[in-house]
């Protein structure tokens, strides 16, 4: 069963910051879906035959015929939240002092 | 004669080349049908204004190439909010993408633009495509034509809306784990989910990459296919498309060997509606076809399975979402900061409860017991498809195991996953699934449509398409 802890753990993880007063509320329901989809641990596929993957096969495009430079700057860069002409501009993340 | 909106596309078809109206007629009789009734029912997120080109270029299509030109000229489609359209707002019904412009067209949306197709409106959704009953939507709830106390389903509820209230004559939607059935069923309609690969996702807003596909909303069967045949195609931008000839072909019979699990539609099942399933059955064995009873065991714990696979899939593909490269950015003290805001208050409540699941099935010590295991039950539920698709054709159930609910009826998260529980598994197999409706049934005296699902082997739409006719026919008479 989840916890408090632990739902606030997975959210810091995933970049998400939960309310104080919505953790309990999450959790609760976290647990209900985990106990839904926990029967899964009854389940005994040991024996199976279907582990066997199909042959998989990398599916790569040959990087020819490139667009000409510069096409889709514009329009790409119109969608920055920050930017210095066609520079996306990110917080420093190293400090120099 | 039927007003215009209220034309199915092939007969809209019809009546371009009959000169009986013009593009210019069609799309202004569509546009005003949607403005008149979007206030109440919310099924578009922005109407869009007339394509004077797009408008014009149909019609001179239509009057140059006559009978050769696309079926698909100067008709009007309502497209789902995640589907790319070049220059258009595409939001996923989010507040992180409100303001995300479309860079490049969808696939799809590139061949409805070759076919002479043009765009109403995007259609409102559950966000990102996660939910039921189109009330995760950031910008509202979409109402059920058929009932307006009543939600359309979802996730593509603004599309299915759409088609039902006649504004447009068809739309696009996509199917994660029923997302175009089911709102399909909760409205009278028919829909499509394709095979998995059949239809290019290159400009889809990607939920759960092993499970999305897009495919059509549509009035009948036969508009259905006409829009799957425009839209499927292997295409270089998505390597997961397959290439012509893939799957084994499979002759068409009829009659059909159909195959009925009925251990599934048992008690979880409105009566009324498997009162409707069989009497539907029954006029599919009197005109001729064999019912044959199969066993699919692993369909029982498909859902659960189906709700460990796709929060992983979505917790990765929304990862991208961080307030740095585009949509929406809050800034704080630092990097981290600037995450966590633009996450925290780009996302609605669903879309972060999906995300923590995903990152919960996935983290070390848990992958094992959870999405381990899903996988392994996934591919049993596969084999035991496969199986028996050796002794039939198609396989049927009920799309949903009750008509569509009132707003608010399944605020528990839980409780609104269950909405799913037939459809999940063809997403799972990757197998083509169609929603047709069988009949109405009574709640609260209002009449409401339910749903016949049928699926098919892999690459086996033809069949979907042939019996899907025969139950609408059936239905008809």
């Amino acid at each position: 069963m989840a916890t408090v802890e632990e739902v606030k753990k997975l959210a810091m993880l995933a970049r998400i910051a939960i309310a104080e007063e919505d953790v309990l509320k999450f959790t609760n329901e976290f647990d209900a879906i985990l106990a839904y989809v926990g029967q899964l641990e009854t389940l005994d596929l040991s024996d199976s035959t279907t582990d066997a993957k199909p042959p998989l096969r990398n599916s790569m495009r040959i990087d020819g015929d490139p667009h000409a430079p510069g096409v889709y700057t514009e329009t790409l860069a119109a969608q920055f939240p920050d930017r210095e002409d066609d520079a996306l501009s990110v917080k420093q993340i190293v400090q120099h002092d | 004669m039927t007003k215009p909106n209220e034309m199915t596309v092939s007969e809209a078809a019809r009546a371009l080349r009959a000169r009986d109206i013009s593009v210019q007629e069609l799309w202004d009789a569509c546009v005003l049908a949607s403005h008149e009734r979007n206030q109440e029912l919310n099924a578009f997120l922005e109407i869009f204004e007339a394509d004077k080109a797009a408008v014009a270029a149909a019609q001179k299509r239509i009057d140059t190439e006559g009978e050769t030109a696309p079926l698909l000229a100067g008709i009007p489609l309502a497209i789902k909010d995640n589907i790319l359209i070049e220059g258009k707002v595409a939001s996923a019904a989010s507040k992180m993408l409100e303001n995300y412009r479309a860079t490049y067209d969808a696939t799809v949306v590139k061949k409805l633009k070759e076919a002479g197709a043009l765009f109403l409106g995007r259609t409102n959704m559950d966000e990102f495509a996660m939910g039921s009953s189109t009330e995760h939507s950031a910008y509202g709830t979409t109402k059920n034509p058929r009932d307006t106390r009543r939600v359309p389903g979802g996730s593509s509820g603004g599309s299915a809306a759409a088609v039902a209230a006649h504004l447009a004559l068809a739309a696009l939607g996509s199917d994660t784990g029923g997302s175009i059935r089911q709102p399909a069923a909760h409205t009278g309609i028919v829909g499509l989910k394709p095979t998995y690969g059949s239809v290019s996702r290159s400009g889809l807003i990607a939920m759960g990459s092993s499970l999305d596909q897009v495919g059509p909303l549509a009035k009948t069967v036969e508009d259905a296919r006409l829009i799957y045949e425009a839209i499927a195609g292997q295409d270089p931008l998505d390597a997961t498309t397959i290439p012509p000839g893939l799957c084994p072909a499979r002759p068409m019979k009829k009659p059909m060997r159909i195959g009925v699990p009925r251990h599934l539609i048992g008690e979880g099942v409105d009566p009324d509606i498997r009162a409707a399933f069989s009497a539907t059955l029954d006029a599919l064995a009197d005109a001729g076809h064999t019912l044959t009873d199969i066993e699919l065991p692993m369909s029982h714990h498909a859902l659960a399975a189906y709700y460990v696979i796709m929060p992983a899939e979505v917790s990765t593909n929304l990862a991208r979402l961080d307030g740095i490269r585009y949509g929406l950015a809050q800034r704080g003290d630092t990097l981290l900061d600037d995450y966590l805001l633009s996450r925290t208050s780009g996302f609605g409540e669903e879309t972060r409860r999906r995300i923590l699941l995903g990152t919960f099935v996935l983290s070390s010590g848990y992958i094992d017991a959870y999405y381990r295991k899903a996988d392994a039950a996934r591919a049993v539920l596969r084999k035991e498809y496969a199986d028996a698709f050796d002794k039939v054709d198609a396989i049927v159930f009920p799309t949903t195991p009750s008509p569509a609910f009132a707003f608010g009826e399944k605020s528990d998260p839980l409780a609104m996953y269950l909405e799913d529980i037939f459809t999940v598994t063809a997403n799972l197999t990757g197998m083509p699934a169609l929603s047709v409706p069988m009949g109405f049934v009574e709640r609260d005296g209002a009449s409401l449509p339910v749903g016949m699902h049928i699926t098919a082997p892999h690459g086996a739409e033809d069949t979907l398409f042939s019996l899907g006719a025969e139950v609408e026919k059936e239905r008809r008479a």
